[in-house]
């Protein structure tokens, strides 16, 4: 009789490879055809092939391209406007990519998550929250592409280019990862070690990570950023170290470890991250800074010379209708520039300007921060910012003229026994 | 009225061709002409005792095969043509059918019994021909029946319970068939005929005496006579009983506990002392017992007892007679058994229960076998020696590998040694046991290693020693071969191990290919298809010099292959078998070599040669080949990315070939999976052959005869075609989109209660929301617009896969993805969508749970671009 259908293969050689093959290509062709699912709905996609990172320098703006962020020569300087500068603010970065110069330095200076001044202490801070100690430097962009590292300050241009152990991050054919592999990473480059400090990862590998949590983004920092081996001394193929800081829950432990504990930077000031919050592009109360004396040599603004000024700066920004706005969406007015003044003075709508305020000019009404009187400075040059100063950080700067928060007020905030946070942890608010 | 078809039914089986089409065409035409005519014709020939049983019977299978068919949609079909015969056709058509039961011809009434069922199958669950059960009863009832018309009656009676659901007659009616065929088995039917026509057509009826069954009386009833057949004096009625028994034992599990000691005496005496065919039976209960409680096993996992309760432990408890019984099996082997790859005896039957026994009780089967293993190995008779290992071999699956480890290390060096026995047969079986060991046991990363550095190089010189003995040991060498390397496959640093022996292995494996002393292509096969998989398992970055030549070898043996002299049509089969092989062999290495850009750059020195070799295959137009060069294709396009575009407009047309084999669907298949692959490799490249490409997979999806399992991936690969042209695909849309909306509105019908229909729709879905994804990409940076008015039928489909309860891990996240393209590219235009259509919170809530990382990953992206959509 014939034997059951499933008893036969039992004495044969088991080997059918034809099926295995099959079913190997098709796992190739489904986890190709993912990748390239997921290289489409990359946000990034295209950085790969950004202009300033590899264009020639015939571009319009080559010349300060690698120039730190200064404070602005007093004497105004008349600036050709950007053509369409305004719509930038909506491009995607595929038309990104084709951006040139200025138009692509303003798209970049626009991708930073910006922590707004902390003017109050949260509720649930212990809870939500995460502190760590912001290491003093310049801020910046740091994108890993295509075999070449870039890294790009606030204001969009282009600090450093470099290769590095980031996965596409240099020319180095052991570790070429498939090509699509970028990564984008919110740094502060610390000028005495020569070291990028990592404070945020937005995209690792090609995945975005602009939509997860703080919670999942440092985690996966954290796991990730060491697996690559750039956190290691710099070599040939790796110019600048990176380094991860010690991110902590912002309990008592916590925030003394931050802000008093020993690390290898120098401090500036704490910066405190919601756990729940997504990587938002511009200003956000979700991501906040504060500073004090000790924890921080620029508690008060200095101007370009390192001196802090006499009276406070802020710098805002020029309306249509003469309106001095901070940079805040929808813009606070903290003035208005008078029409003979403008055409004398050949400033134009867009322009960001440079004001001192008056010890007696300024107030706090109802909670708010009232300006009375502005006085004029000077023009800035766009090239070294891209933006006012925003509502929180004037506060804060006016805050810690008259009466700063202290950290004695944020750790009174999470006291464990203290019941309403509200009460303790308001900034007095008198003058 | 009906015609005369003698003639053409016997030309039609003529040996001669032309006359045979000639008949067939003829057939054809009179069918088409006058199908109720036809159906009549043909009864009446079958009816007809004075015309040649040739004729008679191939009339039957004409009528039989006008009523059914395997394909659901075919059957329906043939199912109405017969529902519009008129009515007084039909009734002639069955009443001859009736008649022929009586003939004197058995064939006749053979034939006629199954057709007889096939009309029934269509006419009783329409309440039609509500007499015939009784008609039928009345055969076996009247005085005087005579014992053809009786034997032939049991024979429709069978057919017709396995083609009738029980809910379709009245029960009064299903207890008076049994009560028929029950009687038909008792001793006092003094004809043998017509006894074992009762009994088959018990076993057709088993599953439809279910409410019988239910019934304890009923049941004891029915399994005292099916017991008391299986020692009738004739073999072939105890062998259809014991066919009852193994039946019994896989439809009625749960209900057999009081049995199982009559039972177990019943086969233990069948084994030990009746004919084989019927000991063949016995054994073969157990396998069914075994294959039951596996089944359980694997169905409750490690649950508590709770969930086991049917789980009655038969084999367990039957452990310390069943297995002294099966041992005694396994030496009655046959002399040159194991020349014979389709052997199918006691002995290898009393093997395969053993192992199955194995993998049900684990463990515990090892002290029952070892003494026997330890006993007869050492004997100086064969048959002791051969018995011992197959034993040995037989339980390596079940038991733990703490159990196994050591006994395997204790006997290994035995093992490897006896692979120089005098008796080929012990030859053969330690080779098979090897594999099994090295299949079973070995894992690089395995806390119990059977393979150490220790004993690699004895093992792996005595194996290729032994691949130069006689073929069918060698080919089992060679499975050794291939689990012994795939145990390394996936464990980084210790696929080194195998890089000393690479050069060898390799050698031996192509002369072993080369091998004239055998006419039977398996060894070759096995050759190659063990050289694939030390292509897999090797360390790329110590061997890629070895693997790079052993490509160029690979490319030789294809070129020699297409100047090879083909005269016959075996020769073209040989040819097309080689080629298929080396295409293997080539396409593995092709995709070792991707894996990393050095030694990429070996591919692509040698891709125009590889190219013009696989054109040069298709050439000869042989469909296998097609397969396997097409795959082969696939990985190079993969590899050489956009270069690829230069092969283009040679390829295109075999292409297009592979996209039209509709017949020969896994070539389809795979064409349609080298399109996605040229598509990634050649972006928007690929623009000028996509309206060819397009057409043909258009036509496939509207092709009824296509083989359903390639169309999902058709749906895949619109997206990915869409991806790689992006705003180009627009003029594709009028035609994509309708298609993809329509297998949306497939899926909800599909049958729910169909395990393969479920894994159908899984796939469909699966292949819908990828096809949505590519396009929605596609579209995102020009004309995203065009998907506007699809967004909404999107959302809806989502929102009914989201409450399917047999979505799969795949459809979930494909899904999801689908939603955040959704939300990606159209953006603010979804807004409204989005705010009326809540479920997809709760179906992100659910992946965001999930423990599959990219999954959540997948479902984070998604739920950002919803958020941004919603607050634009």
């Amino acid at each position: 009789m014939a034997p059951h259908d499933l008893r036969r293969p039992f004495k044969r050689p088991a080997i059918s490879d034809q099926q295995r093959r099959r079913e190997l290509a098709l796992l190739r062709q489904a986890q190709q055809r993912s990748d390239s699912h997921n290289r489409a709905r990359q946000l990034a996609s295209s950085l790969l092939s950004l202009p300033a990172a590899d264009q020639p320098p015939s571009s319009p703006e080559p010349i300060l391209e690698d120039q730190p962020i200064q404070i602005e020569p007093a004497s105004p300087e008349p600036e050709p406007e950007p053509p369409e500068a305004a719509p930038t603010r909506d491009l995607n970065v595929v038309q990104a990519s084709k951006l040139r110069g200025l138009e692509a330095r303003r798209w970049f200076a626009r991708q930073l998550m910006l922590p707004e001044w902390m003017i109050d202490v949260p509720p649930y801070l212990d809870r939500d929250w995460y502190v760590f100690a912001r290491p003093a430097g310049m801020r910046c962009f740091v994108v890993s592409s295509n075999g070449t590292t870039v890294s790009r300050l606030r204001n969009g241009s282009v600090l450093h280019q470099f290769p590095s152990l980031l996965p596409s991050g240099a020319r180095r054919k052991d570790l070429s990862g498939p090509a699509h592999s970028y990564c984008i990473l919110d740094c502060i480059f610390h000028e005495p070690d020569q070291t990028y400090y990592v404070i945020d990862m937005v995209c690792w590998r090609g995945y975005s990570l602009y939509d997860c949590t703080a919670e999942f983004r440092f985690f996966w920092l954290n796991s990730k950023l060491a697996e690559t081996g750039a956190c290691g001394p710099p070599a040939a193929y790796h110019k600048y170290r990176f380094s991860v800081i010690p991110i902590y829950d912002c309990d008592q432990m916590g925030l003394q470890a931050a802000y008093a504990g020993v690390v290898p930077h120098v401090k500036d000031g704490l910066l405190f991250y919601n756990k729940h919050a997504h990587y938002q592009t511009g200003n956000t109360p979700l991501a906040l800074v504060w500073k004090d004396e000790f924890s921080s040599q620029y508690f008060l603004d200095t101007d370009g010379t390192g001196q802090v000024p006499a009276q406070q700066q802020v710098v805002l920004e020029l309306q249509d209708d003469g309106k001095l706005t901070t940079s805040d969406d929808p813009p606070v007015v903290f003035g208005c520039m008078d029409g003979e003044f403008l055409q004398k003075s050949n400033l134009r709508p867009g322009n960001l300007l440079r004001f001192a305020i008056g010890d007696e000019s300024a107030r706090l009404h109802d909670g708010r921060l009232e300006i009375l009187d502005l006085q004029f400075v000077a023009k800035v040059n766009p090239r070294s910012r891209a933006f006012a100063d925003s509502y929180s950080k004037v506060f804060f700067q006016y805050a810690a003229r008259h009466s700063p928060l202290r950290i004695e007020d944020l750790i009174a905030s999470i006291q464990p026994n203290l019941g309403d946070n509200s009460k303790t942890t308001d900034v007095d608010m008198d003058d | 009225m009906a015609m005369e078809i003698t003639q053409i039914l016997l030309s039609a089986q003529s040996p001669d061709g032309k006359i045979r089409t000639a008949a067939e065409e003829n057939l054809k035409q009179f069918q088409e002409q006058n199908l109720p005519h036809f159906f009549l014709s043909l009864s009446v020939e079958l009816s007809n005792d004075q015309k040649p049983p040739e004729s008679r019977r191939l009339a039957g299978i004409i009528l039989k095969n006008s009523l059914d068919a395997k394909d659901s949609i075919r059957k329906e079909e043939l199912t109405q043509r017969w529902v519009s015969v008129s009515s007084s056709i039909k009734v002639q058509i069955k009443e001859s059918l009736l008649r022929t039961l009586g003939s004197s011809v058995s064939e006749a009434r053979h034939t006629s019994s199954q057709v007889i069922a096939k009309v029934a199958s269509i006419e009783i669950p329409r309440r039609e021909w509500q007499d015939l059960i009784r008609q039928l009863l009345n055969n076996m009832t009247q005085q005087q029946a005579p014992a053809p018309l009786k034997q032939a009656t049991l024979e429709a009676l069978g057919y017709i319970c396995e083609e009738v659901s029980p809910q379709d007659l009245e029960q009064e009616q299903v207890n008076a068939v049994l009560t028929a065929v029950v009687q038909g088995m008792n001793q006092t039917e003094h004809n043998f005929e017509v006894r074992l026509a009762a009994v088959r057509a018990l076993y057709n009826a088993l599953l439809f005496a279910q409410t019988n069954f239910d019934n304890e009386m009923e049941r004891n009833f029915i399994m005292k006579v099916v017991c008391e057949t299986t020692v009738s004096k004739e073999l072939e009625i105890r062998q259809a009983a014991f066919e009852c028994l193994v039946s019994i034992a896989s439809m009625y599990y749960d209900i057999l506990e009081p049995y199982m000691q009559a039972l177990f005496t019943l086969t233990a005496n069948a084994v030990r002392g009746d004919d084989e065919p019927v000991a063949l039976q016995a054994v073969e209960f157990w396998s069914s017992i075994c294959d039951e409680e596996i089944e359980l096993q694997e169905e409750y996992g490690g649950a508590d007892e709770g969930n086991s309760s049917v789980h009655s432990h038969f084999i367990e408890k039957a452990l310390p007679l069943l297995v002294p019984m099966l041992l005694e099996t396994l030496l009655k082997q046959e002399e040159d058994q194991d020349q014979d790859d389709g052997i199918w005896n006691l002995s290898m039957a009393g093997g395969t229960c053993l192992g199955l026994v194995a993998r049900t009780v684990g463990d515990a089967v090892v002290p029952l076998v070892m003494p026997f293993v330890e006993s007869n190995i050492t004997k100086s008779d064969w048959r002791s020696r051969e018995a011992a290992t197959f034993a040995f071999g037989s339980i390596l699956e079940g038991p733990s590998l703490e159990k196994l480890t050591p006994l395997v290390h204790a006997g290994l060096d035995f093992l490897l040694n006896a692979m120089k026995d005098q008796n080929s047969h012990v030859k053969d079986t330690t080779a098979w046991t090897l594999g099994r060991i090295f299949e079973i046991l070995h894992s690089a990363s395995s806390a119990y290693p059977v393979i150490t550095p220790a004993n690699l190089p004895r093992i792996m010189s005595m194996l290729l020693e032994s691949i130069r003995d006689i073929p069918n040991v060698a080919e089992k060498v060679c499975g050794a071969i291939y689990f012994l390397a795939q145990g390394y496959e996936d464990s980084g640093p210790n696929l080194s191990v195998l890089t000393p022996f690479l050069g060898d292995i390799i050698s031996a494996l192509l002369s072993t290919a080369d091998r004239a002393d055998t006419n039977n292509s398996r060894l070759r096969s096995s050759a190659y298809e063990t050289l694939n998989e030390i292509v897999r398992s090797t360390n790329i970055s110590e061997t890629s010099n070895m693997i790079a030549h052993l490509l160029h070898e690979i490319m030789n043996r294809l070129s020699r292959t297409v100047e090879l002299e083909i005269v016959s049509s075996d020769d073209r089969e040989r040819q097309s078998d080689l080629q298929a092989l080396l295409c293997g062999v080539v396409q593995v290495i092709v995709q070792k070599l991707s894996g990393s850009d050095e030694t990429k750059s070996i591919i692509l020195q040698s891709a125009d040669q590889m190219m013009i070799l696989f054109l040069q295959i298709f050439a000869c137009r042989s469909s296998t080949v097609h397969e396997e060069a097409m795959l082969a294709i696939g990985a190079l396009a993969y590899a050489t990315g956009p270069e690829f575009a230069k092969y283009m407009p040679e390829f295109y047309k075999y292409l297009e070939m592979g996209l039209q084999n509709f017949e020969e669907y896994q070539v389809c298949s795979i064409s349609v999976g080298v399109v996605g692959d040229i598509c990634r490799a050649l972006d928007e490249k690929v623009l000028p052959f996509c309206d060819g490409i397009m057409s043909q997979l258009l036509k496939d999806l509207s092709n009824s005869m296509l083989h359903r399992s390639v169309k999902p991936p058709i749906f895949s690969c619109f997206g990915d075609i869409a991806l790689a042209i992006g705003e180009h695909f627009e003029k594709y849309v009028p035609y994509a989109l309708p298609m993809l909306e329509g297998a949306a509105e497939l899926c909800a019908h599909l049958d729910a209660s169909d395990e393969d229909m479920l894994d159908y729709g899984n796939q469909l879905r699966r292949g819908i929301f990828e096809a949505y994804s590519g396009i929605l990409q596609g579209f995102k940076n020009a004309k995203a617009e065009l998907m506007i008015p699809y967004a909404n039928h999107l959302l809806r489909f989502t929102e009914l896969v989201f409450k399917d309860t047999n979505r799969d891990e795949g459809v979930t996240k494909a899904a999801v993805a689908a939603m955040g393209d959704l939300a990606d590219t159209l953006g603010p235009n979804t807004k409204v969508l989005f705010k009326d259509c809540t479920f997809y919170i709760d179906f992100l809530g659910e992946c965001l749970q999930s423990d599959d990382d990219q999954l959540k990953e997948t479902a984070t992206w998604t739920k950002g671009m919803i958020a941004r959509v919603l607050v634009s």
